[in-house]
């Protein structure tokens, strides 16, 4: 029995010392099928980087002044065959409400579903959010396909890969399929609507530093969390970029968790200069500008968000700063979509909605047109002409 | 106190040597072992940390943590768990941010305030363990969501934002100008003034109470303890720890929903490292405080030594593993030359129950429920 | 009342009992939102809710019963998940192949778990959390999304059902089933409930403790790995992230209280458990249905554990004053039983 014991503790510190052993060497256990590729590269598309970077200077096209109908390059599609009259049920599986953009978000939509109830365009939205889960989610798009006498999908998928074959389902019922923000692997819905997207953000952000900081200096590039499409392309573009211009820059994953941004940052003064700080979300962007004042050196080039904490503190310190913004209208655009979609007009196969940064020369306009409102409002929500404005955004009243 | 049996032999000249050297590789002192050995290496990397400024500028991080951490003893070396600690946190930055707002007024109302809800908190996480008898593992895991899920329904998910800069000097700010030093941030004198009190209070009958009730309850409750009210103080003195380094983290870093997360799981992790032994009844609490300062020194050694980011988690494991089974090893070889530290029954067989993975409180009650149904419901 | 009182009731039946209660709640609830509780998709709502964590919670109910806990559970979900989807990479020929290596690796982990916990004498607490951090970093480190491919015939067992019921539910039940007469009929299933009442006793008698509890991890950790499978079948993919989207680690061991067995071991049923998984499913079918805010549902998740649980600790109280009679022999026999089996030293 004793020798027996003694084997299986061998066996079972074997078996930690090879797990540990491959995470300290990922190359050796890389995954068997080859579709894997290296580090860093696998979020790197060429073709897309390309699209996205020659859709930043195209001049949108729609109606003036709305920037959620506003499209680029759109190829339209004909929805006639969904054009009926009355009111209409609208079926929305959310991924979530658990960060501040996706909150801003959802109160917005929930105001255009307002004016569109009133309106006779839809009678109701039911809504299930999924918490962050995709195994949730693909059982709220299920248990809407039986139970819920939609008219219309809509949805915001929590993952690609994962949501696709629950997209799927839902096109098979053959009523229209809205997709926004993240995508999903196929083309069945009748629109996917997204901004250009992280690529685009990612050039935006590297080439303001790039033009703003000399060769050879160093970049932290404070990340929220890894695996995440729309996030992983930012980090993506600019790290080519960076790396292409000779800037040295450092990534982190710190959960948008000031109290670990500003650690990082407080680590990395304390090893040496940085220039510029780089973030994929604008949250939490407070503490790292601190973290330069509590270290008592000079503030860096940095880009942000259009979330008004940094917008704020951007103006406060005078720094030369970007906020550059994943539109946070496009919570608009999927029901008036739906209302397109049922009146048989045509819309975008993929509805890509402008993305403008938020540059120095604008942030007064912006900040004064959202005084009132918290920290973790975005400036570019677009819904200054809904009509629970400015109330249910700056009391952050959720459904 | 465990190593004087050990060394009652040697020679006078050797024997403070031989007894700091055993009480660096006891469980006991471990941590401190451990903390002295990543402080090193940190040092070797980087060579400016050793500066004063760089130390204490270390010391007011790991504050909040270690001031958790002190809480967490309390709860933990009773028997019990307290798993709220993380939405505390959170819950107490966002009041601060919503409630204090840019008025300067309001931080002494609210800060009292801060701390009362604090208490309370704590004292539904007592009287529920105690007297509805619910594991402290599930009661606050229940306070876990229910807090954060509550606190993020009233804001909206969004706080309005980060409270009055003299709210946040606590956190941020210290006396300027020091000679050496540059700067004491007030989070290092609240940590000093936190440890000695918790030092203090330990050594007090009613922290003896708490090991006693912890190491075990019947015995304690035979001689004489309120049992109910000691291990709901500790829970108390653990949510309240929490609110403290809710305060110096909105100053520290301000206000979002994700400060505090993960916060009872550090905290947990910091105490056992500090050869706190999960299920009670064993642990000193400055070893607790080590614990906490010997993990950030951890994360701070895994960012110098470029480890990739990914991997930290891997790495923060495999220590903690290691420096936990190192304590496990060396606490049974010691113990197995001598009598235990704390024997309500002397003569009993000394290695009894040693090694119980100890969760819930219901099986320590008296009436033996568990020892009397021992496998026979499983039908 | 009286029904509550009698002695032969065991936690089983009260869990069934609040489960019929909080399926009464939720018809009428639903029924008030002009919806019907009681129709196909909503009952298939229901288990699907229930299959992936079902599977989490019956190996943890194996490990609770010994008086271990097992934090790695969500990261064990994630690898298999990858794993299958990896090697099975869209071709039908390899979904044993898939399937049976992704056990295997899980069961490694679990080996790892149960011998840290048994040879390095590491709590399980800490022991489980440090390899769920190490298995994190792995995923973390080796996957930048979800990876791979599973064929559409492994989809349908996520995808399809006999009527309402999905084949994996089926599945899962049959699992608690065996795991069930695993625990009634087996040598090493009577172990685990004595390793689990107290270690010390269990030495005593004879028994090789740390068998019972190593075997406990391994099979924890490969019916977790058999819910990374079913993720992986309804995903279509693998992903590095799916297990700690569910938060199964800590909704694990709360379902397994929740149906009624004890955190520090030693007393339980797998059958309550599946029970405990029922109930988390129906409250958040019931909420999803009602379309109750997201933040709101986790006030009322957290406080459904509490109060839940508050109903058997609640009772063993009762209980107790009628079994022991007062007077200073049944107290000092309370005293010394409780003693020899509490330990002296921690």
């Amino acid at each position: 029995m004793r020798r027996k014991n003694l084997t299986l503790v061998a066996v079972g510190a074997g078996a930690l010392i090879a797990l540990a052993g491959c995470t300290t060497d990922p190359n050796v256990e890389a995954p068997e099928g080859s579709e894997a590729p290296e580090e860093s590269v696998e979020w790197f598309d060429q073709a897309l980087f390309d699209k996205q970077d020659a859709e930043r200077s195209v001049t949108p096209e729609g109606p003036e002044g709305e920037p959620w109908l506003q499209h680029i390059n759109a190829e339209m599609v004909d929805t006639s065959q969904y054009a009926s009259e009355g009111a209409k049920k609208v079926c929305f599986a959310n991924a979530s409400i658990s960060n501040p953009w996706r909150q801003t978000g959802w109160i917005t939509m929930n105001e255009q579903l307002k004016v569109l109830q009133e309106s006779g365009a839809i009678s109701e939205m039911e809504t299930r959010d999924a918490q962050d889960s995709d195994d949730t989610q693909i059982a709220d798009i299920d248990y809407f396909i039986e139970e819920g006498n939609c008219d219309a999908f809509v949805i915001s998928p929590n993952s690609t890969a994962a949501m696709t074959p629950a997209v799927e389902r839902a096109c098979e019922t053959g009523k229209p399929v809205v997709v926004f923000d993240r995508g999903v692997q196929t083309d069945c819905a009748v629109t996917f609507i997204h901004p250009i997207g992280g690529f685009a953000w990612g050039i935006d952000t590297a080439e303001f530093l790039i033009d703003n900081l000399e060769e050879g200096d160093k970049v932290i590039a404070l990340r929220i969390l890894p695996g995440v499409d729309v996030l992983e392309q930012r980090w993506a573009a600019a790290e080519k970029l960076f790396d292409e211009a000779g800037i040295e820059a450092v990534d982190y994953f710190t959960g948008a968790d000031p109290v670990k941004i500003k650690q990082i940052v407080s680590d990395e003064l304390a090893r040496g200069d940085v220039a510029g700080v780089w973030m994929d979300a604008g949250d939490g962007a407070v503490a790292a500008i601190e973290a330069f004042e509590d270290a008592g050196v000079d503030y860096p080039v940095m880009t942000g968000e259009d979330e008004l904490s940094y917008m704020r503190k951007w103006e406060e310190t005078g720094l030369n700063g970007l906020a550059p913004v994943y539109s946070n209208f496009q919570w608009r655009t999927p029901l008036l979509a739906v209302q397109m979609i049922f009146a048989g007009e045509e819309v975008p196969k993929e509805w890509v909605l402008p993305q403008v940064p938020i540059t120095e020369d604008d942030r007064a306009e912006f900040l004064e047109a959202n005084e009132g409102m918290p920290d973790g409002h975005y400036a570019k929500f677009g819904g200054e002409d809904l009509p629970g404005y400015p109330t249910v955004w700056q009391e952050r009243i959720i459904p | 106190m465990s190593t004087t049996d050990a060394t009652a032999t040697r020679p006078a000249f050797g024997r403070r040597l031989a007894r700091l050297g055993f009480t660096l590789i006891s469980p006991r002192g471990a941590v401190f072992l451990l903390l002295a050995l990543l402080l090193i290496a940190i040092m070797v990397l980087n060579p400016k940390f050793g500066d004063p400024g760089q130390l204490i500028r270390f010391i007011q991080r790991v504050a909040p943590v270690a001031i958790v951490a002190i809480g967490q003893y309390f709860v933990i070396v009773s028997g019990e768990f307290d798993l709220s600690m993380g939405s505390v946190v959170t819950a107490q930055v966002v009041i601060a941010g919503n409630l204090i707002g840019q008025d300067d007024s309001r931080s002494i109302p609210v800060l009292l305030f801060m701390l009362a809800f604090g208490a309370a908190v704590g004292l539904v996480n007592g009287l529920v363990t105690t007297l509805l008898r619910v594991p402290s593992f599930i009661v606050t895991l229940g306070m876990m969501l229910a807090l954060l899920g509550a606190v993020f329904y009233w804001t909206g998910g969004a706080a309005t934002g980060n409270p009055a800069d003299s709210f946040r000097e606590v956190g941020r700010g210290g006396i300027r100008d020091v000679p050496v030093v540059g700067i004491i941030p007030w989070s290092v004198l609240i940590l000093i003034v936190l440890t000695l009190a918790a030092v203090w209070f330990a050594r007090r009958p009613f922290g003896r109470m708490v090991i006693a009730v912890g190491d075990n309850v019947t015995t304690a409750r035979y001689s004489g303890a309120r049992v109910w009210w000691v291990k709901t103080s500790a829970f108390i003195l653990s949510s309240l720890s929490a609110t403290v380094a809710g305060v110096l983290l909105v100053g520290y870093a301000g206000v979002h929903p994700s400060v505090g997360n993960g916060y009872e799981f550090t905290a947990i992790t910091a105490v056992v490292l500090g050869g706190v032994a999960l299920g009670g009844g064993r642990g000193w609490v400055v070893a607790a405080v080590a614990g906490a300062f010997a993990l950030e020194a951890l994360f701070i050694l895994l960012n110098f030594a470029e480890v990739p980011a990914t991997m930290r988690d891997a790495v923060q494991g495999v220590i903690i593993i290691a420096a936990v089974a190192y304590s496990a090893v060396t606490f049974r070889a010691i113990r197995s030359g001598r009598t235990p530290e704390t024997s309500p029954q002397p003569g009993e067989p000394s290695d009894l129950g040693e090694d119980r993975a100890a969760l819930a409180p219901q099986t320590r009650t008296p009436n033996g429920a568990r020892t009397t149904n021992g496998g026979s419901d499983a039908t | 009342m009286k029904l509550l009182r009698g002695r032969r009731l065991d936690n089983t039946v009260i869990v069934l009992l609040v489960l019929i209660a909080v399926m009464v709640v939720g018809f009428i609830l639903v029924s008030m939102a002009g919806r019907n509780f009681l129709s196909p998709g909503n009952i298939r709502d229901i288990l699907t809710g229930m299959s992936v964590l079902g599977f989490v919670a019956i190996g943890q109910t194996l490990v609770i019963l010994c008086g271990s806990l097992d934090l790695s559970v969500p990261y064990v979900v994630s690898l298999a998940s990858l794993i299958a989807a990896e090697t099975m990479a869209g071709d039908p020929g390899k979904i044993a192949q898939g399937v049976l290596l992704a056990l295997v690796v899980a069961g490694l982990i679990g080996l790892a778990n149960g011998v840290i916990v048994t040879g390095l004498k590491v709590n399980g607490f800490i022991a489980t959390l440090g390899v769920g951090l190490i298995v994190s970093g792995y995923l973390a480190t080796t996957y930048q999304g979800t990876a791979g491919s599973v064929p559409r015939e492994f989809q349908f067992i996520g995808a399809t059902g006999v009527g309402p019921v999905p084949i994996s539910t089926i599945i899962m039940v049959a699992l608690v089933a065996l795991t069930a007469a695993f625990l009634r009929k087996t040598r090493t299933g009577h172990h685990m409930y004595a390793v689990g009442g107290s270690q010390s006793v269990a030495r005593l008698s004879g028994l090789r403790v740390w068998q019972p509890l190593v075997i406990a991890h391994v099979l924890c950790s490969m019916t977790a790995a058999l819910a990374g499978l079913l993720l992986a079948s309804r995903l279509g993919v693998g992903s590095p992230t799916v297990g700690s989207q569910g938060g199964y680690d800590l909704l694990s061991i709360a379902a397994v209280v929740l149906g009624g067995t004890l955190l520090l071991g030693g007393r339980g049923s797998v059958w309550g458990t599946l029970g405990g998984v029922a109930i988390f499913a129906v409250v958040d079918n019931v909420m999803s249905v009602l379309q109750v805010n997201p933040f709101m549902k986790d006030v009322v998740r957290g406080i459904v554990i509490v109060a839940a649980v508050a109903l058997y600790t609640g009772r063993a109280t009762e209980r107790r004053k009628a079994r022991f009679s007062p007077g200073r022999a049944a107290t000092q026999e309370a005293l010394a039983r409780d003693t020899s089996m509490e330990g002296s030293a921690r």
